[in-house]
């Protein structure tokens, strides 16, 4: 993986947070006291969110126009592009969708 | 900083809020008579759990949003109910994965779990040739299992699981299990040998040896595809960390449920030693995996003892405790399988009486209260019974 | 997830994506426990 440079870092290819976005339907979340569990039950992996903050992110989503509007909303600013990149890690690994 | 910095690993050995790869032994029952067996089955349990039973269990693990559980026993399709139970649990979103051995895996039940919604079924063999498998499973075991994968495969029931427990006699197989799942298309799984149920009399003489666990470890590393559910992570201290969490998850991250509703810490340490309580008690399992004594004691850290001054621990964490108990070595201390050798010096230097003795458990027995530990024939059953 | 020998030499102020990422996801192998299932 190569060095990149956090304030020029622009978010994964596959990505979109000018998207609506949700919860997979097919992930079950489950709280811990770190974050939370997310199970997919299709591809049978399981992630780990490791902060509250992100799993709140995540689970209000769907209430948004879009995750740019989500993250926004719910997210200081000098932590938006980690929470944008995490997002975009879910969005690998399928816990998250585009709808 | 989003988190407090808590390593994950961590976080798991202080335990979750509810368990991860739970374990269900359904049934001590069981048609083979395996000389390995973990669970010592043969004869079902006059105290099972009644199906009613069973559906609260499920039920609780709904509530407790526990993702799948794994099942097995002795043989689980020998329940009655074994189907709706099955059924059951998916409608409530607790995903099941099954062990079996196949012989009651007909043509007709192929297809019927083929149509279910997110149910892993894996047939356990233990050699890539009937001799060799049937040696420990019993005459007619190799072909039975075989022809669960054959109705399987001719089900579409899509990738199923083929799981293996290494042995001395099979762990020469290794290329071959490979090439048997290859051809089904399925997921090979191995698995480590613990000397737990009747595994305590066989254990000695079917243990890989040392050197044939570097060989088994190099092979595993070799092949990221095949799984091993954190069986060998003792074998970690040879190198690069094998896949998986690498420590012992029993009462923090796994647990068994047993035939007749004890709970213990993991499917290899059926003991009173091990035992946490009974989902049959106030507050079902829930408060058995919340509040027990022996869950909140494996919660704590636990004592390098022995092992603290060795550069490994961190990898291998003093191995499994089940293998521990079982040959009489502290749990404190290395595991017998220890890659350094450490293990075997103290099982010389082991007290011989502090060898928990093979119990007989549900092992069937012959008319003289003995139990069989010698396989017996067994037949592929096409047609099912009441 | 290993650190490649890059980041390393990396500005300290800077994390890399993957650290970055590692704070707050994390895929774990856990296809099973103790081997049985």
């Amino acid at each position: 993986m190569s060095v990149t440079d956090e304030r020029v870092e622009a978010p994964a290819a596959d990505f979109d947070p000018d998207r609506a976005w949700r919860v997979h339907p097919q992930v079950a979340l489950r709280d811990e006291s770190f974050g939370a569990l997310a199970y997919h039950y299709g591809t049978r992996r399981l992630l780990f969110l490791k902060s509250r903050a992100l799993v709140d992110l995540v689970s209000a989503l769907d209430r948004f126009e879009n995750a740019t509007a989500a993250i926004e909303a719910l997210v200081p600013e000098g932590e938006r592009a980690q929470y944008t990149r995490a997002l975009a890690r879910l969005a690998k690994s399928e816990v998250i969708d585009a709808h | 900083m989003p988190t407090d910095g808590m390593p994950l690993r961590e976080r798991f050995t202080q335990g979750l809020d509810a368990p991860i790869c739970l374990t269900w032994e359904l049934t001590y029952a069981c048609n083979l008579a395996c000389v390995h067996c973990l669970s010592s089955s043969g004869r079902r349990d006059p105290m099972e759990l009644t199906a009613a039973e069973a559906r609260h269990i499920v039920d609780e693990l709904a509530d407790m949003k526990v993702f799948y559980v794994n099942i097995g026993g002795g043989e689980p399709m020998l329940r009655p109910d074994f189907f709706d139970l099955v059924g059951y649990a998916v409608d409530k979103k607790v995903g099941v994965k099954f062990s079996t051995n196949g012989t009651r895996l007909t043509a007709e039940r192929a297809r019927r779990l083929a149509k279910m919604d997110y149910v892993d079924v894996q047939v356990s063999i233990d050699g890539a040739l009937a001799s060799t498998n049937d040696s420990v499973r019993g005459e007619g075991s190799f072909a039975a299992a075989r022809t669960a994968m054959d109705n399987l495969a001719a089900a579409d029931f899509g990738q199923f699981k083929i799981s293996v427990v290494v042995t001395r006699e099979n762990v020469t197989q290794l290329d071959q299990f490979s090439a048997i799942a290859e051809s089904y298309g399925a997921q090979l799984r191995l698995t480590r040998f613990r000397p737990s149920g009747r595994g305590v009399e066989t254990w000695e003489r079917l243990h890989p040896t040392a050197e044939q666990q570097r060989m088994l470890y190099h092979w595993l590393l070799e092949r990221p595809d095949v799984l091993t559910g954190d069986s060998f992570f003792h074998l970690s201290a040879l190198g690069a960390p094998l896949d998986g969490l690498n420590l012992c998850g029993a009462g923090r991250v796994v647990c068994l449920i047993d035939p007749v509703g004890d709970v213990y810490a993991c499917p290899f340490v059926i003991d009173k030693e091990f035992l946490a309580g009974n989902v049959r008690g106030d507050g079902g399992f829930a408060a058995v995996w919340r509040q027990s004594d022996l869950f909140r004691s494996l919660r704590e850290p636990q004592s390098a003892g022995a092992c603290a001054s060795c550069g490994s621990y961190d990898a291998c964490q003093g191995g499994c405790m089940a293998a521990k108990f079982f040959t009489g070595l502290p749990l404190d201390g290395p595991d017998p399988e220890c890659v350094f050798g450490h293990g075997e010096d103290a099982l010389a230097a082991r007290d011989a009486a502090a060898h928990p003795g093979a119990a007989v458990g549900h092992s069937k027995v012959d008319r003289h209260g003995t139990p069989i530990p010698v396989p017996t024939p067994v037949r592929f059953r096409t047609r099912a019974l009441a | 997830m290993l650190l490649s020998e890059d980041q390393e030499v990396q500005d300290t102020e800077a994390l890399s994506e993957d650290e970055v990422d590692e704070l707050l996801v994390e895929e774990v192998s856990i296809d099973g426990m103790c081997g049985v299932y």
